[in-house]
């Protein structure tokens, strides 16, 4: 009887998976044409895709929206190559995108007051580390 | 005479200082993330937005409409659009202008969604490729803008108007109209 219960149990959990959907949806619109066709040109397209690399995916944020299987991903792969075959720099590019939306958006901080300590951190403990083993690299007399 | 013997607390310095380094990552970790990104382009221009029409009885955005309005950005697959377009309603009854932008939709689903939830809408644009949210800096569906008389967007809300976010939102429009 326990045995009969416990395989009715896997078949009852192995139907629910099997109609689980997501409970948000994607649209009703196929990808935009160049979310995921490279341009035609192999230099811009190199210069598109090493722009998507460091431009973060707004919805899932860990991310790049070269990695993300998100839609909007996929519209800014497509609005990013679009510009870049009509000719625009790829950081005339991120800075459209970061005018919109913030430093957040984009893999490459720019260098700010707010953002020195970034770069200026380790350093400085790599200078404190040194100054504070200074004796150290003396000559032992 | 070592250093410490002369100053007893530079034992405790680096001790202190990891402490210090550990509250500050601490502190960042713990609080909660901040995901939601807004938009930049409060307080700046409404950018021209030409959508062609996608709903019968509604005229797509011809990037020409003057005088303050309530963008607002949905889609007839996006769940909690549906919740929200009760508040549109309300909205729209306390004489605020609603204009639509339906992301990735199609005319059949939408007219669905519209006979369905209700219509508060004036115009309603079409965006396939979700372009025009890249020009709004919005990130996602629902949001809504509030533009006013002189073309500036004034106010962003990000996520479906609940009932709790009535007031705020009718006293956006209010300022933005006033202005």
């Amino acid at each position: 009887m326990r045995g009969r219960g416990r395989a009715r149990g896997r078949v009852m959990a192995f139907l629910l998976l099997a109609c689980a959907a997501p409970a948000s949806a994607d649209s009703l619109l196929p990808p935009s044409p160049y979310a995921d066709t490279q341009l035609a040109d192999p230099r811009q397209e190199a210069a598109a895709a090493a722009l998507m690399a460091t431009l973060r995916c707004l919805v899932c944020q860990g991310q790049s929206i070269a990695d993300s299987e998100a839609e909007m991903a996929g519209d800014m792969r497509a609005f990013v190559r679009t510009r870049i075959a009509a000719g625009e720099q790829p950081e005339a590019v991120r800075g459209w995108l970061v005018a919109r939306y913030g430093n957040w958006v984009s893999y490459k901080p720019p260098l700010q007051p707010v953002t020195w300590p970034l770069w200026g951190a380790p350093l400085l403990f790599l200078g404190a580390g040194a100054w504070i083993a200074r004796k150290r690299f003396r000559k032992r007399a | 005479m070592t250093r410490t013997s002369t100053r007893p607390w530079l034992l405790w310095a680096p001790l202190a200082a990891f402490l210090l380094l550990f509250a500050l990552v601490a502190v960042g970790l713990l609080r909660p993330a901040e995901t939601t990104v807004r938009s930049r382009l409060v307080g700046q221009p409404m950018p021209v937005l030409k959508l062609p029409p996608i709903a019968t009885g509604h005229a797509g955005l011809t990037g020409r409409e003057r005088g303050p309005r309530l963008v607002n950005i949905f889609a007839s697959w996006c769940l909690p659009c549906a919740t929200e377009v009760a508040q549109l309603a309300r909205l729209r009854a306390r004489g605020v202008v609603v204009d639509g932008i339906a992301v990735r939709d199609t005319p059949a689903a939408l007219a669905a969604f519209l006979t369905r939830h209700g219509d508060p809408y004036r115009a309603i644009g079409a965006d396939e490729a979700s372009r025009s949210m890249l020009m709004l800096g919005s990130s996602g569906v629902p949001e809504s803008f509030i533009v006013d008389a002189n073309g500036i967007i004034r106010y962003q809300h990000i996520g479906a108007i609940g009932p709790q976010d009535f007031e705020t939102i009718l006293r956006a429009y209010e300022a933005a109209r006033a202005s």
